[in-house]
Formats: structure tokens, sequence, C-alpha cells
């Protein structure tokens, strides 16, 4: 099956049925998306598919053929992305990391379909499950790039 | 791990001289550094060795004191920039970054131009009280601080001899700025990076011989310095031990039998599952069925259609120092149980005469109170990889926070000696007390026998439905209280009987003679002035497996306590708040902790009031003293749809002294939010002998609408330095639910609140 991920294209022999994240992570060895629940309760495994976010673990491989996937490997190529990372940094957000790739794509997407989120906006995106709580410091790195006041 | 972490509780930090160091006795440190970097040198995507420099250039024969030989800890590399191999392992703390800036700052090297690993096994790294390595406890800086500033300025030293040989001038000409030796009388530099060669073959100075930097002259130390691990971890870079790889390696997935104890009894369905597409091998292990594969995908869709009969646990165990869970255990019941367990307890602080006291107080007040069950439910599921090399060695890769101790534990189990035993320890994606030694809790024996038996490299993953079966928990304990208050209503004995099990006794065994500190800790240690005191346990052993859970015994503890504090104040007419402020007054420390909280907040007020949005509020106050350091809690609650919404969370934390004030604030709210989850949602329930979650779904853990705004704020009082990681947790459980007492006027005596359902 082909695939585009970070604009390259990937032949890969998976079968249609696997999830995305262990096509990703597995046999293409970008192991930067992470394994959490395979329920798609955490969000740690998100990606973008044509610029919407996505939880690869439940995310069939056929369903994404020919389709344009980012993950966080590429997300200093996305202008967007790279303002993301920045803000992430100021704001030092992430603690133990495993789930700030998921949270970063999630930050990303919303930018990119909404570039002034309300606060509304802002939560209804980020649901992404963080155990060492940094959801203060996410929401306040979304805020300070939505130009709200934080 | 046994009485360690119990012995972290203690705020003096004396610890026994008995105390196992989880060290390999017959460890030799020249065989493990030769065994550290074979391993480096081999077919590992991702090197983990040592300095080979300075490691030669040492003689490992003779003792040395752990903490101090500089290259066993420290690299400077021709560019100027500095490689730290860290005794204590990262998993989002901040230690690496906490560890470089003391490092640093004697050594006179900005954080930032180091990269920091994980340190290999080794004694070197036993820096704990200078004999043991654990990453927990809220232990890792206030253990190691003067032993690493001493390290570093040990470093420092070196240098600038190295320095004097070359130019030709005493040591004592020469000065240093961040990153370079200076020769004032010359105008000469030379970069650390030039030096690195000659000084690390140079004999170590006495750790006692080095001056040490005047605090007031800190540049790093005290400071917000940024971490070193943010940048990686946004961009998906930072590599934990489920990303690694090794060449030739196979992966495989697992199924544990339902109930801790089983066997694996007739598989039924075999013969069809290795006909399955990607199977290669199944294997029977201790309690579980595995299938190993070229891809992971392939194994755990195999095994989970294999059709096992489970046999019941016989005379024998299946594994050591497992517990057979009964097939009709249900948490309910057990804590039916515990509140009903008769008796009065062993004594583990008493003060004054309780019984005399309650015999001629005013009012006496009784309630029993329940903590429950929790997982540690860290984003990242446990794996580990086990490669047999050509040599006799053994490597294996996984999340651990202790690593000599699992060392230790594998040298016995494969029957090889330590010293060919590399244990690598990966970043951890998330601690919580999740990874220390429990039994029948880690992969690694499963990955061990499976390489043994294909004769590959095995990696596995447990699924998070596997995690949540095998994972230990945090103990749950009912708690009978008994308060006398006078004429005034104030508190004058205090009692309470804890019937439970404490997580050390859970793990290392229960000692009838003894009493275990982390079953107590939080009932007993407060600082109160309540004349007449009894604090007691009545033991009664779990059929689960038991674990550290952030912050211990405080995590339920001060719960327990605290809210029937405010019992005790509703009952005799105080406000919450002044009774504290009352028994406190002899108290400065404290006093000042509690007022600083109160005016964080904008001053106390308990509510319930309305808010400027129209709803309905209250707000709770509570106290902890955990692993050295002091905290005080306030919480602004309402309730929504018959649920409890935490507003805010102010929270002043006294740990002595800091190290980063940036790290001490992202600790204070990550512990916050545990807190939160806790009281609000979380509770690991048994029905018929089996976890009823099995993911996130059924056991929630907080989901970002529910966090607060926290607000914290650090009083640097010069005490002791105590503990960051775990002190900011115990307060908020209770000062969430005494808020919701007030709010709702039906006092909270169980977590999580989510089993109530209030009127708004």
């Amino acid at each position: 099956m082909k695939l585009e991920i970070n604009g390259q294209p990937y032949e890969v022999e998976s079968d249609g049925d696997t999830p995305l994240l262990w096509v990703i992570r597995d046999e293409l060895g970008m192991t930067g998306t992470k394994y959490g629940c395979g329920l798609a309760q955490c969000g740690a495994c998100s990606v973008m598919v044509d610029g919407e976010i996505v939880r690869s673990c439940v995310t069939p491989l056929d369903s994404v053929a020919n389709r344009s996937i980012t993950t966080i490997e590429a997300i200093q190529n996305d202008a967007i992305g790279r303002k993301v990372v920045a803000a992430w940094v100021q704001h030092q957000v992430p603690q133990c990391g495993y789930c700030q790739s998921g949270q970063v794509m999630a930050a990303t997407a919303l930018l990119k379909q909404n570039d002034k989120p309300t606060e509304d906006d802002i939560a209804a995106a980020m649901v992404n499950l963080c155990r060492c709580g940094t959801y203060n410091a996410i929401k306040a790195a979304v805020q300070d790039l939505s130009g709200q006041k934080v | 791990m046994n009485d360690i972490i119990r012995d972290l509780q203690v705020d003096n930090l004396q610890v026994d001289k008995d105390l196992p160091t989880g060290a390999p006795v017959n460890l030799s440190r020249r065989g493990l550094l030769v065994g550290s970097m074979g391993a480096a040198a081999g077919a590992l995507v991702l090197g983990f060795g040592l300095p080979v420099r300075g490691a030669r250039a040492q003689d490992a024969a003779k003792a040395v004191a752990p903490g101090t030989r500089v290259p066993a800890f420290l690299e400077i590399r021709p560019d100027n920039t500095a490689r730290f191999l860290s005794p204590f392992v990262e998993g989002g703390q901040g230690v690496f970054t906490a560890m470089v800036q003391i490092v640093g700052e004697e050594l006179d090297m900005d954080p930032k131009s180091f990269i920091v690993e994980n340190a290999p096994t080794g004694s070197d790294y036993l820096v704990v009280f200078g004999k043991m390595r654990i990453t927990g406890g809220s232990m890792s800086v206030r253990t190691s601080y003067d032993t690493m500033r001493k390290l570093g300025a040990s470093a420092r030293a070196m240098l600038l001899e190295a320095a004097a040989t070359r130019l030709g001038v005493a040591a004592d000409k020469l000065a240093t700025e961040p990153g370079y030796v200076v020769h004032a009388a010359s105008g000469q530099r030379i970069a650390y990076g030039d030096l690195a060669g000659d000084a690390m073959s140079l004999p170590v100075p006495a750790a006692d011989s080095v001056t040490l930097r005047d605090p007031k002259q800190f540049r790093w130390i005290g400071k917000p310095v940024e971490r070193l691990d943010v940048l990686d971890k946004s961009i998906g870079k930072a590599v934990y031990a489920i990303d690694l790889k090794v060449d030739g390696m196979l992966h495989a997935a697992v199924q544990h039998a339902p109930r801790l104890g089983m066997s694996v009894g007739a598989v039924r369905n075999e013969a069809s599952v290795r006909a399955m597409k990607g199977v290669i091998s199944v294997h029977h292990l201790p309690g579980a069925v595995a299938v190993v594969s070229e891809r992971w995908w392939h194994a755990k869709r195999a095994v989970e259609a294999l059709q096992v009969d489970w046999a019941e646990a016989g005379a024998k165990p299946v594994m050591d120092g497992i517990r057979v869970m009964p097939a009709n255990f249900s948490t309910a019941d057990f804590a039916e149980r515990l509140a009903n367990e008769p008796g009065d307890g062993k004594d583990a602080e008493k003060e004054g005469d309780a019984a005399a006291a309650f015999a001629s107080a005013k009012t006496v007040v009784t309630a029993t109170y329940h903590s429950q069950y929790l997982h540690h439910a860290q984003l990242e599921p446990p794996s580990t990889i086990a490669r047999f090399n050509a040599d006799g060695t053994l490597d294996v890769w996984m999340p651990n926070q202790a690593p000599e101790q699992f060392q230790a534990d594998i040298a016995k189990r494969t029957g090889l000696d330590a010293s060919k035993v590399n244990v690598h320890s990966p970043m951890l994606g998330g601690f919580f007390g999740r990874h220390f030694l429990y039994q029948a809790a880690n992969p690694y024996p499963q990955a061990i026998q499976l390489a043994k038996e294909t004769g590959r490299p095995v990696k596995v993953i447990w699924t998070r439905e596997e995690e949540f079966l095998r994972d230990p928990m945090r103990p749950m304990a009912a708690v009978r209280f008994k308060g006398g208050l006078d004429a005034n209503g104030m508190p004058v004995a205090l009692e309470a009987i804890s019937i439970c099990e404490g997580p050390t006794e859970g793990i290392a065994g229960h000692n009838k003679d003894k009493l275990d500190e982390t079953a107590v800790e939080g009932l007993t240690g407060k600082s109160y002035a309540i004349p007449n005191r009894r604090i007691a346990q009545i033991y009664v052993e779990n059929p689960t497996m038991l674990a550290y859970w952030r912050s211990v015994g405080n995590s339920m503890n001060d719960f327990l306590y605290e809210s029937f504090l405010d019992e005790l104040a509703d009952k005799g007419g105080k406000d919450p708040y002044e009774l504290r402020m009352q028994l406190l007054k002899d108290n400065p420390r404290l006093s000042t902790l509690l007022k600083t909280v109160g005016e964080m907040s904008g001053g106390w007020k308990r509510g319930p009031f309305t808010a400027e949005d129209g709803t309905r509020r209250a707000r709770g106050i509570a106290m902890a003293s955990p692993f050295g350091s002091h905290t005080a809690a306030i919480a602004e609650v309402s309730i929504k749809a018959g649920e409890v919404v935490v507003h805010d969370v102010w929270e002043a934390i006294d740990p002595g002294s800091i190290v980063n004030p940036a790290i001490i604030e992202a600790q204070i709210n990550s512990a916050s939010a545990l807190g939160v989850s806790q009281v609000l949602i979380e509770e690991a329930v048994y029905k018929n002998g089996m976890p009823v979650a099995r993911n996130y779904d059924l056991y929630p853990i907080l989901p970002p609408s529910r966090m607060p705004r926290v607000h914290a704020r650090i009083i640097e009082s010069g005490e002791k330095m105590g503990g960051i990681g775990e002190p900011g947790l115990p307060a908020v459980p209770p000062a969430v639910a005494n808020a919701v007492s007030t709010l709702t006027g039906e006092r909270v005596r169980r977590m999580p609140l989510s089993q109530y359902t209030f009127n708004s």
C-alpha cells in the first residue's frame, strides 16, 4: 500500500486493518508518535491526516491510503508547527513528555484550522490526557499562540 | 525494593547502617565498566556507555566513595560541551536539569552546555546517602546536593591543575569563567574541552579539600533554568524504553492470567494461532502466554486470540513473591472488612493520654474514613528488551527507577553474575512510583525468557489492558477516628486507627515486630498541638499486589486526617483555618505557610459564597508535611450537574531551600493534578478477583477539562532541604474534600467524590 507521510511517499506491507500507529512505529521506525492506550482514550498517538487530527491507534491503514499524513517528526517543517514547538519550549510544557507529541500535534491541527481559537475552542480541541498534569502550561501555550492574554 | 522508601519518609535523613543498598555485593566495578562499554560498542541504536578515557585512567581496585570519581560522571568534549551521567532517572521531574545546575555551578559551566544520560549500573552511582541508588522518595536533589557540588568543584580543580601544568604557572594564579580556565596575568584562556584529556587523568582531589562557591554568587542554583529535555520532548525526539530497537529484535505481546497466581493449563487453539499471519512462536510463561512476531501488532492480535484454560493456583506459587488473587475478591467487600476489623492496633505515635482525655472531653466525635486502590496509570505502557550477547552478557532495557536492584534480581533469576547483566535505564514516560522492583509487575522476566527461547533479542510491550491487570496498586485503608473537644471546642485528644497494609510491608513482607511507617505517614508526623494523641495500625494483608504511588502513605493519609480535622472544627464551632492557626501558634514555620496560602487566595474565606459567575462555591484548607517539605493548600469548588468542579488550587510549599523554582512550580502543578484526579475520579475496583477497568475508559484519569488553575508559591525558610516531586500532592485531596463538605453540608469521608451525586 502507498502512503504519504511527512511529504515522502512510502510503500508499506502491513495489512489494511493494521492501525496506522503500528505502521508508523514498527514498519517505518518513526517512534515519535506514542502508544498509550490503543483505544482512542489518551491521544498520545495523535497525527494529522490531511490537516485533521486523528488518533492513529484506531485508524486503519487502508483508510489513509493516498492521504497526506503528518507526524511529529515533521512538525518543524510546518510554519505553525514551528510556532507551537517554540511556545512549548517557552512555556516549558513537557514533564515526562510521553503525551507531548500528541499534544503538539493537537495544538498544531487546531491552529491550522483556527488561528484565533477562543478558550472554548481550545478546550474542545485540546483533550489529550497528560498524567503529569501539564494542562495549565498547555493551555497557556495555546492561548499565547492565539494572541490571547494568558 | 524493600525498606528503602520507608527511610525516605523520615525528616532527618539518617539511615540505618544495615539499610540494603540494592547493590549486588559481588559487583566488580571494572568488570561492569567493560560490560557497559561492550554494550555501547554493540549493535544498539542508542549508545549508553561510559567515558572511556577517564574510566581507564582510574584504578578500579581502589575503593572510591560513591559520587566522587569525576570521570564516572563527567566527560568534557573537545567542542566544550559536557556529558553528565546522572545517577537519577529522568521521568519528568526535571532531575537531569537540576543535577547539571548543581554540578555546573561548581564546575563553572553553563547547564545549557550539558547533555545528560542515565548512568549505567555501578557503585559510583550509589549516591543516595552514599550507599544506594533509587530515584524516588523525592530524594534525588536533597540527598545528593552536597555530593554533586563537590563533584563539580573537584572537576574544576582538576581542570585548573591541568591548565597550571600546561601554562607553567601555579594553579592559584588561575581562575575560571564558564567553560574556560583564565590566566589573568597573560590574558590566556583555555577551553575546558582542550584541557579535559589532561584533567580527567589527574587524581581526583579529596572531596573535603575543594572550595565550594559562596551561595550568594550562585548563577544557576536557585534560578529558573530551562529544562534540558523540553525541546526533544516537544518534537518527538525523546526516546523511551518502548521506542528502543536493537538489531535482529523480535516483538512479543502477552496475555496474562485473569487472576494473579493462575497458570497456563490447556491452550485450545494454539495450532490455529501459530498459523496466524506473522506469528513466529507461541510461548507458555509463568501466569501468561506470549506470541512472538516480527511485528508487535501481529503478536498482539495473535496472543489475544489464544483461548487459554487457566489453572487455579496450586500449592506451589507460579512465581516467587506473588499473592494469589481469590476468585471472590471484591474491593467493596474488602473496604467493609477493613472498616469493621476489630482491635485497637499497634501504636505508631503516642503522646499524652488519649484515653483519659476522651473520658474528660466535653464532646467526643467518631468517624470512619476510607481511601481507595489506585493505579499509576503512567502513559507509557511497560516494555522491556532483552538480548543475550555472544560474550555471555545480557543486556536489558526497561523503565526502572532502581537499576542496581533490577540488575541484582536479573542476576538471581538467570544465574548470571551481576557483572554480566547490563541494565539500561531510558527516560521514563511517567514515574508515579510505577517502576520499582515489584513482583509480576514488570515484563523483564518475560522478555528474558523469550529471548532465551527464541535465541533472538526480544522486546515485550504490554498493552494498556495487560498493564492495568498487573499494575500493583496504592493501598486502600479504613481509618477509625476519634476526637475529643474541650468546652471551648478545641481538640484535646485525637486517635486514628488505620486498618490497612502499608506499601512497604506489602512489597517486602510484613514484620509483626515492626511498624510500616509508609502505612501511617500523614496520620503520624502532624504538627498540630493536640496534647493527647494515639496513631495506630491494624495490619490486614491484602490479596492484591501493592506499590508505592506518588507521595506514598501521605497520598491518602493526609486526606483522611485533614478531613477529620475539619469535622472536629465543625463540631467545636471553629473555622477550620482559624483552628489550624491556633493549633500551630507555636510553630512559626507552619504558621507562615498557613498565612501565606491564605494571602495567596486573597484572604481566607470559607464560604459558601456566590461567585461572579453566579455559581455557589466554597473553599477548603489542608496541610501536609511529606518528604521533608511542608505544604498548605486551599481549593475552591462548585457543583455542576452533580459533579464537583475544582476551580483553583493555591498551594504554598516550604522545602527549606531550592535549586530550580520553575521546576518546583511545574511539580506543584503536576502534584495538584494527581491529587485532584485521585479525590475526584480515581478508584481501581475489583469484582470477582478481577479489575473492572482495563483501560482509561473505565479508569478515568484527570482530563484537561477538570484541571484547576494552580497558584504556587515557594517559601525558602532556610531549613534543611526537603523533597519536591511528591510533597505537593497530599494537601490537595483534603482541601478539595473539605471545600465540598462546606459547600454541600455533607461530610465527605471517602474518595473518590465521583461516587457521590451532589445537589448544586
